[in-house]
């Protein structure tokens, strides 16, 4: 049995707000993927759930009259991969999510709960911020709306308060409409895999030149993070080995690796360079078999 | 403060009414009620060996908690076999060699169970039946004869 000692099943959004921020200690619990293998090990600090599993209105996958696409927080990765709007307008998120566990993690797992949860590895988190999703919060105060750009403070640590609740990601046009995007996971093995480095390129061509490049790491510093240096380094600038050259360069200021027992600062270093060339090199490809 | 909920699911279409501990995982469950072909491997969703499936997609039963199974249907091991015959999968199993010491093979049969469902009408290649059955370990087989049993069963 887990070691749960307090659990509510809360029956709205708004139910699940007033329990969580009546209890200090209460911590929501979704797909349960993360949750159950911490409880499973003990760890108390799960011990209070609040259960979101009954509120169906957070499941819903949807496009507004202006293109907005909406991913409730409780569409679990399989229901995200396998939905239509998601595959044609986002194709980078069913590939980053279907590198997720195996198929019976992502028949539980939610994007919610892999965002939330602050891991610097989450494989959505460079789908994220390359398609630049806004966050729809439902917490005491009410409703507010969070960019994904700076939500995650530090590891496992996010903007979300005690009594917050993710209610959806939105996904406005402008951040995928003519988006190449792509990514890429290395990972020791090809699946059940915690990523070592993960890597999205999100490009926009002009012509033959870069109009806007998007490039974002997992695991490369203590949050997920965009690369604003080597974005800007090859700005209007045609994908070329010297292009490429700039972006390796330039990255080197956007990321801080670190030293684990999975892998030594030098080589993250190494692959985040690899990845990025070949980030770049694979959506400048797509561009040319779409022209 | 320990609550219990009283569900009422099906199992292999056999309905029940449970007043459940909230504590227990669907794993716990099934096993006191006597579906034993659900088995307690790691405990942490990486084995796969407690894979059943919940309105017919699979799960690692140790990572879903007993209370989320209310008013669903759940399928084990056990209700595979109709009539004393074996389905499609059991059959393909036996045939191609795909069982060793045994105790992963009845997630395995979910997760096949449950790929082919959802592959229906398609031709899968080795690679995307291997990738198909990722959250399952067998550590006897090398695999290879669960992949032929996957092929063969589609085939029937």
């Amino acid at each position: 049995m887990f070691p749960i000692e307090k659990y509510h099943y809360a029956s709205s959004v708004i139910d699940a707000v007033q329990a969580l921020a009546a209890d200090e200690k209460a911590r929501v619990i979704a797909g349960g993927t993360d949750v159950l293998v911490r409880l499973h090990g003990g760890n108390s600090d799960y011990a209070s759930l609040v259960d979101v599993n009954g509120l169906h209105e957070l499941k819903e996958i949807r496009q507004d009259g202006e293109g907005n696409i909406f991913i409730g927080a409780l569409a679990t990765c399989t229901e995200i991969i396998e939905h239509e709007l998601i595959q044609k307008h986002t194709p980078m998120i069913v590939q980053s999510l279907g590198t997720i566990g195996g198929p019976q993690v992502r028949n539980c797992a939610t994007m919610g709960g892999n965002i939330c949860n602050g891991a610097v590895s989450a494989d959505s988190a460079c789908a994220a911020l390359i398609y630049e999703f806004d966050l729809l919060i439902e917490g005491v105060k009410g409703e507010r709306i969070e960019s994904i750009n700076g939500f995650h403070t530090g590891p496992g640590r996010t903007l979300l308060q005690q009594g917050d609740i993710l209610k959806a990601f939105r996904i406005r046009p402008p951040n995928y409409k003519g988006v190449l995007a792509s990514y890429q996971k290395y990972a020791m093995r090809g699946a059940m895999d915690i990523a070592t480095i993960g890597c999205g390129v999100g490009l926009t061509m002009d012509d033959e030149r870069i109009s806007t490049l998007k490039l974002a790491f997992t695991v490369a510093a203590p949050t997920p993070i965009r690369c604003s240096n080597a974005e800007k380094a090859v700005a209007n600038r045609a994908v070329t080995e010297e292009t490429l050259e700039l972006l390796t360069e330039a990255l080197v200021d956007d990321v801080r690796p670190r030293e684990s027992w999975r892998a030594g600062k030098e080589f993250r270093l190494h692959i985040i360079k690899t990845l990025a060339r070949k980030g770049l090199r694979q959506a400048a490809e797509m561009q040319e078999e779409l022209t | 403060m320990i609550s219990r909920m009283d569900i009422s699911l099906s199992i292999n279409s056999r309905p029940y009414e449970l007043d459940v501990d909230v504590r227990k995982s669907l794993m716990d469950v099934l096993r006191e009620l006597g579906y034993t072909s659900v088995k307690h491997g790691c405990g942490v969703g990486e084995c796969g060996a407690c894979t059943v499936l919940v309105d017919d997609v699979a799960v690692d039963s140790c990572l879903y908690l007993a209370v989320w199974a209310k008013g669903r249907n759940v399928r084990t091991v056990e209700g595979e076999c109709r009539d004393g015959k074996l389905s499609a999968v059991q059959e393909a199993y036996v045939e191609e060699g795909a069982v060793q010491c045994g105790f992963c093979t009845p997630g395995l049969i979910m997760s096949s169970t449950s790929f082919i469902e959802k592959n229906s009408g398609t031709r899968p290649s080795r690679e995307e039946i291997a990738k198909g059955h990722a959250g399952n370990l067998c550590r006897c087989t090398g695999y290879q004869t669960i992949i032929n049993a996957v092929e063969n069963a589609i085939k029937k």
